[in-house]
């Protein structure tokens, strides 16, 4: 039986120093992390390297890509959000680069691993505290304190939006985390059935045409999933961030 | 359809009156079918599974992430504070508040977003009979 479990594995490829007894890696992740960037540097170069007024087919797909986002920006966060397209834009390309990435057999998922998702998403909320604070000094934790709120209930509600507050990260790094990660291993588990069947026997091979048209309808499914996932971390990140600039909301 | 088709029937239905119009009918039911056939399936809940499942997911995940904040705080408060158990109850009921308080915000802010693409532009998908 194969090991559902088996392509979340990290191999290390190369070391390469240790800072305080901490061992640092060159591992799997981390050169699919490269491959990542590489892809969409070549993607975007490729598609605006020769721009042309009617655009060939690559540029089209860098356009609407561009535009996609810049839109979402622009709606979000109105005007004065759009310095920050740059940074929803990277967080939305590798997200999306590296789901769609992991949707090739024997390729890693850099993103069914939480410590990259809860990376991005601690980035993004401590982002949103220094944005806050920078533009409204500590006026910004007034975020905490709804008004209209009767003095003697205000000390729970004010814990219950800190609470809110903190569980953002959790559930933006847990969200993508859970989808890919879930995703993959039931992937794996019907392919498996699939294998293990037609093991037995003539019954076993005609009996494991049910998990292959599981396996490949939930194929489609997990493209429709990874695309998803970008967009919701994406789009969330814009939200979050319109916190920080226009706390009144 | 094809030429032959066509020529095929021109060549049965006579060059009169009423065989121009029969064909006429003709025609138009078939056109008739070929939208038919070609129409996206119209209703709630036809074509946006996917996306169905992500909003399910997402508002459980805003659930879940709350609570775990508030356990996880109240248990650190009672590690640091040595006020086992009080913290855990206290600030797990104040997750769940918290989780709740997430969902309505996703819920109003997606139900804010649905409302506003339909107030946008509609969709043009009649452009078929633009020849």
């Amino acid at each position: 039986m194969t090991d559902p479990l088996h392509q979340f594995e990290i191999h290390v490829i190369a070391p390469l120093f240790s800072i305080f007894g901490v061992q640092f890696n060159f591992t799997n992740a981390a050169l699919f992390m490269l491959v990542i960037v590489a892809i969409i540097c070549a993607l975007l170069y490729a598609a605006f390297a020769n721009p042309e007024l009617v655009p060939s087919r690559l540029q089209s797909v860098g356009e609407v890509w561009y535009e996609f986002i810049h839109n979402m920006v622009r709606q979000v966060m109105g005007e004065d959000g759009m310095k920050f397209f740059p940074l929803v834009f990277t967080i939305f390309s590798f997200v999306l680069v590296a789901n769609m990435l992991g949707m090739f057999p024997y390729f890693f998922t850099v993103t069914s691993h939480v410590i990259i998702t809860a990376a991005l998403a601690v980035f993004v909320i401590l982002l949103v505290v220094t944005v806050g604070i920078m533009r409204h000094g500590l006026g910004w934790f007034r975020l905490f304190v709804p008004h209209g709120v009767p003095l003697a209930i205000l000390p729970f509600i004010s814990a219950i939006e800190v609470i809110s507050f903190l569980s953002r990260p959790v559930s933006l790094g847990l969200r993508l985390f859970g989808n890919m990660l879930a995703g993959h291993i039931v992937l794996k588990v019907f392919a498996g059935f699939v294998v293990s069947l037609s093991a037995i026997g003539i019954t076993g091979i005609i009996g494991a045409i049910f998990p292959l048209g599981m396996a490949v309808g939930l194929t489609a499914l997990e493209f429709l999933v990874a695309f998803l996932q970008a967009f919701v971390f994406a789009i969330l990140t814009c939200v979050y961030l319109n916190d920080a600039l226009h706390p009144g909301h | 359809m094809t030429p032959q088709d066509r020529s095929r029937r021109g060549a049965a239905g006579g060059s009169d009156a009423e065989g121009l119009s029969k064909r006429l009918h003709d025609l138009s039911e078939r056109i008739q079918a070929e939208t038919a056939e070609h129409a996206p399936p119209q209703g709630p809940g036809a074509g946006d599974q996917g996306s169905r499942y992500g909003v399910a997911f997402r508002l459980a995940s805003e659930f879940v992430a709350a609570v775990l904040v508030g356990a996880g705080l109240g248990w650190l408060l009672d590690r640091l504070a040595g006020t086992s158990p009080f913290g855990l109850i206290i600030l797990l009921l104040l997750g769940f508040g918290a989780g709740i308080l997430n969902m309505a915000r996703t819920s109003r802010r997606m139900a804010d977003s649905e409302a506003a693409a339909k107030a946008g532009p509609p969709i043009n998908d009649d452009d078929d009979d633009e020849d």
